[in-house]
């Protein structure tokens, strides 16, 4: 790694401008992405435990046939809570949160755009699942499945607040979800390096950001589904009831209208992580980059193609299957891309297997097989035995844990000494992968083959006699091996933060711009800003001179640029990307906005001081919907007059000198 | 660090790995006429029938291999009688070895990749240039192959759908299933009043001959699957689905509710007979005919109990006055081989036991706990007797 000489008091000054007020007060009025990353994950990874008590408990009682250690009403809250709290409350906001603290550092920014929203969508998210999990204390947790099918969800089967609190909480959730893929939106369009054009945007990047734009679509049939939901069961408006002139199948359409592409929003960020990590570890450049690009934004186009899987067994009509049927097997091609370019890129480059890289190649055992029995569902005609059944309990787990959890595992390993300064522990690691990998595998495979022989899902006994009680048997055994394996990692994580080795800038002699910076990253993430001209910038060099020596100077075009600041690393192309040398933007809380494609620097940004507004606009939420549940209409007027003033209050106009916000 | 092996304490059981053991002490505890209604009622077996001690005697660990031979696990759906269920098992296995080559492929190409790294020289400071014919893999393995394994799989999923639409021969027989939370009324068809049979849970029909389903719902979203015999189709308020079953051999095929539908979506089972036509037209006939009234003083004492605490309020008996809706027909009660939507056996002690505690059997169902005296319900059970 090249040695670079900057001057101090650049860096003083930038401490002092980006280094937001410590201790408490500092996280609840923080706008900066690395603390909103680092509160994000935290809270996802509590989510994940408390989904992980749930599935727990549920695989206890179903361990063996005719245990009645939970009765039904419980038992069904805990697969709602359980299915609920992993989809929206564990899965996307955890990738969320690596999303929220790598972005400006892949992309040679100080901030993501609109500070402050992004604040806002973290602190939503908390209070969304603060609101959901009052029901449980109440005994009244939603019960109807995190898909809540009407007309079992209206007031007639279900009267009391349990549907309330499933259609208000996802609602509260949702506009967290919508101000996020906002700022990531924005951050994306505006705020990448100069030139960081989308053919040299790191992949990670394409995958949240098809994510994000999924979810400004998706996200409105929820919604829709949500108030009707809501609407119906408050004021008695017959969306759904057929007495009223309703239709059952309206809360399906738009329900899975959403929650199809949803399942791509939470994966295909984590297939990004993979896509980010398997090069450095295989030692070369992922192979072909563009279609993998291609392929990710193609699966979340398709996504919403394909939703009518979801309802095979509905009665529709032949051709409405069929289409969907081809859909749903056309989707598998740009999966297929992803999957082989990973495996060319272990095959043509050469893997050195850390932990990051082991959760790497299980995460695409994994993908494959819960890919391939997502094919088997797709065929129409054979689906109408499984689905509905622990087949496709087994291909959603298989997905979700092999792709999500697997790619979050792979992206803690890689990216925890960037975000504290220190390696997780390799043998402890190595010891989580095998025992999580194992774990999932003994868990989950017998899903299989209970689906295949009959099982139906959402059951909380089983009758003895089926040959169903072996293989759950197994399950719960590897449900718990699983959770053991979860807990090596906190472990890991506990002993690292403590005595893990220090980690200098670049552990991996990765080639992406957040490890040209210190660890852990300075509040102003880059001294210098960068500019880019490959995919590459810290390994470019290298690449393009395939094992020639260096340039001896630096050419005479780079050494007439006016703002260079410190010597010049010897291993960068002649006219490749300036890492170390470039602007300071130093007045202030500064960055740059650049253009959308091209990525030419058009402004220069001023980004806003820490404020307590988003926390305050959250609290105020949460009291409106608070009253929405409860039918205190009173809280709900006085939950939304605070919420108009919070927002005055956060667009009232200010003077650029200096002027402090709320 | 020092390295120590986890101990694993399996869960404290008799040493009975494959639990048949404990399978086949059900099977027999259930075949006596118990003393508590309570014990007896839970299991799940109905001991008459000589198929569920076929069930009972299968080793449960075999089933995991047995099941993907397709040998006689009772509710494989790979291994199917009916003629729906024939054409959806035979994409079923096709598909399930495709995936399969697939997953062993692809994880031997990981396996391989990543062994191979061992031996391969260090590239120039550390690092491969792009190249290298990646972009092969991706055009094979990721594109052609896919493309060409998936098309053939979807026309063979295109040709099933077309095959499922229709039996493409005269309907033997044609019922309407009606789905309650949590048990089935299942109608069958006929020209006037007098000829429409009312019962529950079961459903007889013709070997040989298919039958044509109808779909609806008093409620919530069902689904009808019985697995051996055919895929789902769900129940949905305000639609009429219909689909369509036949079973190729005799026997008795079970089958669920494959839609979560509330609390007790998970004992909301049902069973198939297939019968040689002759004996399913004289199961018909016998169902057609209203109930005997009652000959002796305690049957007749029975009948007045029935009417008098309120059965009737929910529950039909043809020939008599009692003409509820709300709950099974019991006209024809005993000619059922279980109660409580197949979950229990039909047996005198698991009848009382129903009545009494309709709750502690099946949490939640609307069968409330009806409060008689001992006296009083071996006389309503001497009465239900007679309804065969």
């Amino acid at each position: 790694m090249a040695t670079v000489t900057v001057d101090t008091a650049p860096i003083e000054r930038l401490k002092e401008t980006w280094e937001g007020k410590g201790g408490l007060w500092g996280w609840l009025t923080t706008v900066d992405h690395k603390k909103i990353g680092k509160l994000y994950l935290a809270t996802s990874v509590v989510f994940l435990l408390i989904g992980g008590v749930e599935a727990g408990i549920m695989r206890a009682q179903l361990a063996w046939s005719n245990l009645r250690i939970l009765s039904p009403g419980v038992y069904d809250q805990l697969f709602s809570l359980h299915g609920m709290t992993m989809i929206f409350w564990y899965a996307s906001p955890i990738l969320s949160g690596f999303s929220n603290y790598i972005w400006p550092l892949l992309i040679g920014s100080r901030d993501m755009a609109y500070p402050r929203a992004n604040a806002l969508s973290y602190w939503l998210f908390l209070m969304s699942g603060v609101f959901l999990y009052t029901s449980p204390f109440l005994g009244q947790a939603p019960n109807a499945g995190w898909f809540a099918y009407v007309p079992f969800t209206l007031k007639p089967f279900n009267p009391g607040l349990n549907m309330d609190f499933y259609a208000l909480g996802l609602l509260f959730l949702t506009v967290s979800a919508t101000v996020g893929s906002i700022v990531f939106i924005g951050t994306i369009m505006k705020m990448r390096a100069t030139g960081m054009t989308l053919t040299r945007l790191p992949i990670f990047m394409y995958g949240t950001m098809t994510a994000s734009f999924a979810n400004l679509f998706a996200l409105p049939a929820l919604t829709t589904a949500l108030v009707f939901l809501y609407f119906e069961r408050t004021f008695h408006m017959p969306f759904y009831a057929v007495g009223g002139g309703g239709r059952p199948l309206l809360w399906q359409h738009l329900f899975w209208m959403f929650a199809h592409p949803w399942v791509y929003i939470i994966v295909l960020p984590a297939m990004g992580i993979v896509s980010e990590v398997i090069p450095v570890f295989s030692r070369r450049p992922l192979v072909g980059y563009p279609i993998v690009a291609m392929s990710t934004v193609a699966t979340g186009i398709i996504g919403f193609g394909v939703w009518l899987h979801h309802m095979f067994a509905t009665g529709l009509p032949n051709l409405s299957l069929a289409f969907f049927s081809g859909a749903s097997t056309l989707i598998v091609i740009p999966s297929g891309i992803a999957v082989f370019s990973w495996i060319a890129t272990m095959w043509t480059g050469r893997p050195v297997f850390k932990t990051a890289m082991l959760f790497a190649a299980g995460f695409v055992a994994l993908f494959v097989l819960g890919g391939v029995s997502g094919v088997v569902t797709a065929m129409v005609a054979y689906d109408w035995q499984v689905t509905d059944s622990y087949f496709v309990v087994a291909h959603l787990h298989y997905v979700l844990i092999g792709i999500n959890v697997f790619g979050v595992m792979t992206g803690f390993y890689y990216w925890f000494p960037k975000m504290t300064g220190r390696l997780l522990n390799e043998t402890l690691g190595k010891l989580n992968f095998w025992v999580m990998f194992i774990g999932v595998n003994v868990a989950f495979f017998p899903m299989h083959i209970t689906g295949i022989l009959g099982m139906e899902r959402r059951i909380y006994t089983y009758p003895a006699g089926l040959g169903w009680s072996v293989p759950n048997l197994i399950t719960t055994i590897g449900a718990y091996i699983f959770a053991a394996g979860f807990f090596l990692f906190l472990v890991n994580v506990w002993y690292s933060l403590r005595a893990g080795e220090v980690a200098g800038p670049n552990p991996w002699d990765a080639g992406t711009l957040e490890w040209s910076v210190p660890s852990p990253a300075p509040a102003y993430n880059f001294a210098v800003l960068p500019t880019v001209r490959s995919g590459y910038p810290l390994w470019e060099g290298r690449l393009l001179r395939r094992g020639r020596p260096p340039a001896a100077a630096p050419s005479p075009a780079l050494a007439r640029t006016p703002d260079a600041v410190g010597a010049r690393a010897p291993d960068m192309a002649p006219d490749g990307s300036l890492v170390f040398r470039g602007p300071l933007l130093l007045d202030g809380k500064e960055t740059f906005a650049t253009s959308p494609l091209d990525a030419e620097p058009m402004s220069v940004l001023r980004m806003p001081e820490d404020s307590l507004l988003p926390l305050l606009l959250s609290l105020f939420m949460l009291a409106f919907f608070y009253g929405a549940v409860f039918k205190l209409w009173w809280l709900v007027a006085a939950g939304a007059g605070a919420m108009l003033l919070t927002i005055v209050a956060w667009t009232w106009p200010r003077s650029m000198e200096g002027g402090s916000v709320a | 660090m020092g390295r120590h092996r986890a101990q694993f304490r399996p869960p404290a059981r008799p040493a009975d790995p494959t639990g048949v053991g404990q399978e086949r002490a059900r099977a027999a505890h259930s075949a006596l006429p118990a003393a508590s209604p309570r014990a007896s009622a839970r299991s799940a077996l109905p001991a008459a029938s000589p198929r569920a001690s076929v069930r009972s005697a299968l080793p449960a660990a075999l089933a995991l291999a047995t099941a993907l031979g397709g040998c006689a696990v009772p509710d494989s759906t790979l291994a199917t009688a009916g003629t729906t269920g024939t054409v959806e098992t035979a994409l079923g296995w096709t598909v399930l070895g495709v995936s399969s080559a697939v997953v062993l492929i692809t994880w031997t190409l990981v396996l391989v990749a990543s062994l191979r790294a061992r031996r391969k020289p260090l590239p120039a400071e550390g690092l491969f240039s792009a190249g290298g014919g990646g972009m092969t893999w991706i055009m094979w393995g990721g594109i052609v192959l896919p493309a060409i394994v998936l098309t053939g799989l979807f026309v063979f999923n295109a040709l099933a759908l077309r095959a499922l639409t229709s039996p493409g021969k005269p309907f033997g027989a044609n019922i309407e299933v009606i789905g309650h939370q949590w048990w089935w009324e299942v109608r069958y068809f006929g020209n006037s009043p007098d000829q429409i049979v009312t019962t529950a849970n079961e459903i007889h029909i013709p070997v040989g001959e298919p039958v044509r389903v109808q779909l609806a719902t008093a409620d919530v979203i069902h689904s009808f699957w019985v697995p051996p015999l055919s895929g789902k189709t769900d129940l949905i308020p305000g639609q009429k689905n219909v689909t369509w079953l036949e079973a190729k051999q005799p026997g008795i095929y079970w089958g669920r509710c494959g839609e979560y539908c509330g609390a007790e979506h998970a004992l909301m089972q049902l069973r198939v007979f297939a019968d040689p036509p002759a004996q399913y037209s004289k199961w018909l006939a016998a169902q057609k005919a209203p109930a005997a009234p009652p000959t002796t003083a305690e049957t007749r004492t029975g009948q007045a109990i029935f009417n008098g605490i309120g059965c009737a309020n929910c529950h039909s008996i043809g020939g008599t006055p009692a003409g509820g809706a709300v709950g099974p027909d019991l006209t024809h009660l005993m000619s059922r081989s279980t109660i409580a939507a197949g979950s229990l056996p039909l047996t005198r002690g698991n009848l009382a036991g129903w009545i009494a505690d309709a709750q502690g059997l099946k949490p939640g169902v609307y069968m409330p706990t009806m409060a008689v005296k001992p006296a009083q319900l071996h006389a309503l059970l001497a009465y239900l007797e007679t309804l065969r």
